[in-house]
């Protein structure tokens, strides 16, 4: 049974709860992420990076592209890295890395806590952080 | 949910998964140390002061650096690999092959840049 359900398609598994769907969601974010980091790596390039910045930078910026994580480097202006576009760019980044992040607590904490109510406490606990991880950082990209 | 275990941790770690296994412990390890890192990054960024610069401070130790960059390098590799294989199920028999293919990737990317972070930081940079 393990091995036939393994080759099953995407659709022939069937989507029917929320820890299946969060399954597929843990798969398309990672692609989602490498896409968002590429895009900013190129969008740095383009502005300027390989001139300015080391590759140490420009892979701090990729991945999150706030204006603070160039304000270290030898970038003779930085407003073009403070544009509202790259702050939703940073944004988006955000909000799908903590809620692909959250569901990975919650599957680490579903393999290791045996008693249920040690699990709903987890569980509760990593949503409230990454609640409030995603406020915080919000705040944070959208003032600096 | 009807978990119920019998397997005490000790057994666990006399586990002999092998690459997979291994592959899967790091993964888990890393995602953990991601969320910590993100978590104390952004409080530390958000209330700033003595304690938040002072964890900046560490972020930016080579030493340090050296150390989450193999976990998020790993990750990201490792999570590549398991995305392919999970949206396309006819390649899962093949994924002792594929951890290999991963390594392959792997070791020459951190390799390289442990090395560059190295020879900056006994620099003194």
């Amino acid at each position: 049974m393990a091995s036939k359900s393994r080759n099953l398609s995407i659709t022939g598994r069937g989507l029917t709860n929320f820890e299946s769907i969060m399954w597929v969601f843990t798969r398309l974010s990672a692609l989602g992420m490498y896409a968002l980091i590429l895009f900013a790596i190129i969008g740095a390039l383009i502005m300027g990076a390989r001139n300015n910045m080391n590759m140490a930078d420009v892979l701090r910026w990729g991945f999150m592209p706030n204006v603070t994580h160039v304000a270290s480097t030898d970038v003779p202006d930085t407003a073009p890295f403070a544009t509202p576009f790259w702050k939703l760019v940073a944004s988006a980044l955000l909000l799908v890395a903590t809620a692909h992040g959250v569901h990975g607590l919650v599957v680490i904490a579903d393999d290791y806590i045996t008693s249920e109510g040690g699990r709903k406490i987890v569980r509760l606990l990593s949503i409230i952080m990454m609640v409030s991880m995603s406020l915080m950082g919000l705040y944070i990209i959208w003032t600096s | 949910m009807g978990l119920k275990r019998n397997v005490s941790l000790g057994t666990g770690l006399r586990y002999k998964g092998g690459g997979p296994m291994l592959v899967f412990v790091l993964h888990r390890i890393g995602g953990l140390g991601m969320a910590t890192f993100v978590t104390i990054h952004i409080l530390s960024s958000f209330f700033g002061g003595d304690i938040g610069q002072f964890a900046n401070q560490i972020y930016e130790n080579w030493v340090f650096q050296i150390f989450i960059f193999f976990f998020v390098l790993f990750h990201a590799i490792n999570g590549l690999r398991i995305t392919i294989l999970d949206l396309w199920p006819k390649l899962i028999p093949y994924q002792r092959e594929a951890i290999w293919v991963e390594w392959a990737v792997f070791l020459p990317i951190y390799a390289l840049a442990a090395f560059v972070i190295l020879r900056t930081g006994l620099a003194g940079g």
